[in-house]
């Protein structure tokens, strides 16, 4: 399943740790550069994209969770699927606001 | 293992009640057993707070005018009562106490994954209850327990904010025996026990952890917003500024339903441990029900809009959260179709577990069925904030986790004190218990169905005899609360030794003393076949 | 799951940091982990409930959105998005050196990824200064939690304006508000945790600096390594939503 047996950590070279942080440096310049390009509604998803694939190196690498157990896998999983459940309920009411015929909401006056 | 063997004259000579002795060892004690015994003492002073509260709502509702209170006192009364019921005695009741003291050993391991961390809970869950309690003598907090805003965040005089602090504070609590379980279930099972083998009450215990991890957090944060906007004086609530109180309810259910499931998982984990003994026949379909358990806790959070069908929620949200809800009873009803069958043939024995067992099937049964009542949008506008309401939950709270609790707690008691309680006197009680709590609450439906709401402190007289039946039935009902008290506390002093396994069931708890010594077993045991097995009936054919 | 349970009859060896309930290091080891996994989930969802109140104001409130992030000092939070990732770095290798048995790496790179966090929260310091010189608060008014010690949060200004003169400016000030709620509320948060994550690091700190740590145990220095980073993974997400809203045209 792991190399748990003996104890032993998988240990990474410092090279691959390195190479990871320039590549979110690198991201993180883009996602800066993207934000001052109009992209209409494609910039939140340019945005949140960058992000994630941020988020995923660090989780993989960076907090070993490709090369460890199994198990911590689905934890992170079903914690980005319940983030991602309540996330998308909200919307199911959000979202469909004003679809019958009823006077908007007035936000403020 | 069912033959009786002469009765025991002693407890064992060292168990991990007498192994330490003093103060310190109990406040310090990293023992899961000693500190389930903790929470059981806490747990048990809020329950007889809150039911204090319950009792002086019954009072003010003798009379449609109200002789006991004005409302502004009876909002405070019912706010206490729920406060007090649901976080500080429901839902850490099964887990922390039963849950605490039997998960380790029925694994075979131990002790939980992490011991200083389940102390340190104990702890945090006082600590909030103090709050809690600073809340209550500073004058009370009036905004009912659910704390819908922008009530309770910019209007409310009451104290609030105190317990609003304790409610996160004991949050933690339950996230944190939550994690422990978890752990402790996937890494410290004993050799040959495979998810499989598990007993059906760490499946419950472990669906119920799942929730409790995933859910906490947010009602953790969703306070913590709403103490900000309150002493802030401005937040995301405040609809004068734009903001959304409706968001408050959402993210406020987005937690507070799957707790609900939080109370009454455990329960049935219990109920399925409770009938299988008392029938002496293996759970029917027991991967069925260990899996429903699953399903309950998942689908449980996809629920919460069914709280909110009017509060301005949209009706296509209503419309889907209508339907998951439909779909959330079904692993409820597997499981009750489950344990009736197990019933089937079996060789029933009357004790008192099996007695609260019983009570459990038919008032969760009662309580899940009038649910599906207010599932429906149509009916639920008509019925929602009425004693329909009031009356299905407290079957599922009271008839349901109540029952089981006292049921789990009459079943091991043995286990966890060595000593055998006043069998006619439990017995009574569970039958007060069941009697009582049916008087109270099943007059509740009929109430709100005609139309009485919910938190009113005075009621059309039309509605008085109903009143009448449900606070001579809460009467009786406390009678049957207050018995297990005194016996209980009583067998704990002088109660005849129970010996390894006073009712000759099976699982890894009853292979050991009573009570157990501090590590749980002499040696770490080898599981070589599934939980429960009592024994090969002929195949019996369910028509 | 319990394989190195299985290996109960042979713990010969018993390592002086393994606890009684455990049978093995690598039990201890895996549980330890996977502990403060579940722990991070439950940070995600307690961080995810912030999320959720800024997705639906975003939604509603976009030009004040839009408005309030651009008043946002980029610079300094772009600034601070290096430094956290720079400090998930310094972490990341001295879990490394850590593993490695390498007593003096492990120290200096724990006091480094601390020495960032500070300078994260040296430069939040002086962005919230920003804020409060220029009035930039959600103003709720006098806070009463302190009778007798009132102070008031400022009027809102916005734009040069303060808008309680200008009621055509009204809407965006609201939404504006309810941005800067949420922008407190999420960095103010943050930042708690990387205070708290700071406190942790000097007890590690301590204990590397002591040589408590090994090859066969250095558990506390992993765990803390996967907090901090979840700190930073948050960071990740807040700088874009809160500080790139709308910064074209």
């Amino acid at each position: 399943m792991s190399h748990l047996e003996d104890g032993h950590d998988h240990i990474l070279p410092a090279t691959t740790y390195y190479g990871i942080f320039a590549v979110l440096m690198v991201l993180t310049a883009a996602t800066v550069a993207a934000a001052f390009v109009d992209l209409g509604p494609l910039n939140i998803i340019v945005a949140l994209a960058i992000a994630v694939v941020k988020a995923s190196l660090v989780v993989l690498i960076f907090m070993h969770v490709k090369y460890g157990d199994r198990l911590n896998w689905v934890v992170v999983g079903a914690g980005v699927f319940w983030l991602f459940i309540l996330l998308s309920m909200l919307m199911l009411d959000y979202s469909s606001r004003g679809w019958m015929n009823v006077p908007p909401i007035q936000h403020v006056s | 293992m069912t033959t009786t063997a002469a009765a025991p004259t002693a407890l064992p000579a060292r168990h991990y009640l007498n192994e330490q002795e003093g103060v310190k060892s109990w406040l310090l004690t990293t023992d899961h057993k000693r500190i389930a015994l903790l929470y059981l003492f806490s747990i048990t002073a809020f329950f007889f707070l809150g039911g204090f509260f319950a009792l002086l709502i019954r009072l003010q509702l003798l009379t449609p005018t109200g002789a006991l209170m004005d409302s502004d006192t009876y909002n405070k009364v019912f706010t206490m009562h729920g406060v007090i019921m649901v976080f500080f005695f429901l839902i850490p009741s099964i887990p922390a106490t039963l849950g605490n003291f039997l998960l380790p050993i029925m694994i075979g391991a131990k002790d939980l994954a992490f011991p200083k961390i389940n102390l340190l809970s104990w702890y945090i869950y006082v600590l909030g209850g103090l709050f809690a309690l600073a809340a209550l003598i500073g004058g009370g907090v009036d905004t009912g327990w659910t704390f819908y805003t922008p009530y309770s965040s910019m209007s409310s005089n009451s104290r609030v904010l105190t317990a609003g602090v304790g409610i996160f504070i004991t949050g933690f609590s339950s996230i944190l025996t939550g994690l422990n379980f978890i752990v402790t279930t996937h890494r410290m099972r004993a050799p040959g026990m495979t998810w499989f083998r598990l007993p059906l009450f760490v499946w419950a215990q472990y669906a119920t952890s799942l929730i409790m991890v995933l859910g906490t957090p947010v009602i953790a944060i969703t306070v913590l917003l709403m103490a900000f906007e309150r002493v802030l004086r401005v937040g995301i609530f405040d609809p004068s500024i734009g903001g959304d109180p409706v968001l408050f309810q959402h993210l406020f259910w987005f937690y507070s339903h799957p707790a609900v499931y939080i109370m009454v998982l455990p329960g049935m984990g219990v109920i399925s441990e409770l009938i299988a003994s008392g029938a002496r026949k293996n759970v029917f379909g027991y991967s069925f029900v260990a899996f429903s358990s699953l399903a309950i806790a998942i689908i449980g959070f996809l629920v919460w809009g069914h709280h909110m069908f009017v509060a301005g929620q949209t009706a296509y949200a209503g419309l889907v959260f209508s339907i998951i809800t439909y779909l959330v009873g079904v692993p409820s009803a597997v499981k009750t179709f489950n344990w009736t069958a197990t019933l089937y043939k079996g060789s029933i024995s009357y004790d008192t577990p099996t007695l609260y067992a019983f009570g459990f099937i038919g008032l969760f049964l009662i309580g899940g069925l009038t649910g599906l009542f207010l599932a429906a949008i149509g009916l639920d506008i008509h019925l929602t904030d009425t004693y329909f309401v009031v009356a299905h939950f407290h079957y599922i709270m009271v008839g349901g986790t109540l029952m089981a609790y006292l049921g789990g707690l009459h079943f091991w008691w043995p286990k966890i004190s060595g000593r055998l309680y006043p069998d006619a006197w439990a017995r009574l009680s569970a039958v007060l218990v069941f009697a009582g709590f049916n008087l109270t609450f099943l007059p509740q439906f009929v109430a709100g169905y005609i139309g009485m709401p919910r938190r009113y402190a005075m009621y059309p007289p039309e509605f008085q005899v109903y009143n009448i039946l449900s606070t001579a039935g809460a009467t009786i009902l406390g009678a049957g609360y207050l018995f297990p008290m005194i016996y209980l506390t009583w067998s704990w002093f002088y109660g005849k030794p129970a010996g390894d396994n006073p009712w000759g069931s099976k699982g890894l708890e009853w292979e050991t003393t009573s009570p157990p010594p501090t590590f749980n077993f002499d040696t770490t045991p080898i599981v070589t076949e599934a939980t429960h097995q009592y024994g090969h009936h002929e195949e019996v054919k369910v028509v | 799951m319990s394989d190195a349970a299985l290996t109960q009859g042979l713990h010969a060896a018993h390592h002086p940091r393994q606890m009684h309930h455990f049978d093995s290091m690598a039990q201890q080891k895996e549980t330890a982990t996977f502990g403060m996994w579940v722990f991070l989930v439950t940070e995600i969802m307690f961080f995810g409930g912030m999320f959720a109140a800024y997705m639906l104001y975003r939604m509603w409130y976009f030009p004040g959105f839009a408005a309030a992030s651009s008043e946002l000092d980029i610079t300094l939070g772009g600034t601070n998005t290096v430094v956290l990732i720079g400090s998930s770095l310094t972490v990341a290798m001295a879990v490394h050196a850590a593993q490695l048995g390498k007593r003096n790496q492990t120290v200096w790179l724990l006091i480094a990824t601390g020495v960032l966090g500070v300078v994260f929260l040296v430069i939040k310091y002086f962005e919230y200064k920003v804020k409060f010189a220029g009035h930039h608060l959600p103003d709720g008014g006098m806070i009463w939690l302190f009778p007798g010690r009132e102070f008031q949060l400022g009027p809102f200004i916005y734009g040069g304006f303060d808008v309680s003169q200008s009621p055509e400016l009204a809407p965006i000030a609201s939404q504006v508000r309810i941005f800067m709620v949420i922008y407190f509320a999420l960095t103010g948060m943050h930042a708690l945790h990387m205070i708290i994550g700071i406190g942790i690091l000097a007890v590690i700190l301590r204990m590397a600096i002591r040589g408590e740590f090994s090859k066969e145990w250095h558990i506390p220095v992993e765990i803390f390594g996967l907090y901090w980073h979840f700190v930073d993974i948050v960071w990740i997400f807040l700088f874009p939503l809160l500080y790139l809203v709308h910064r074209h045209g």
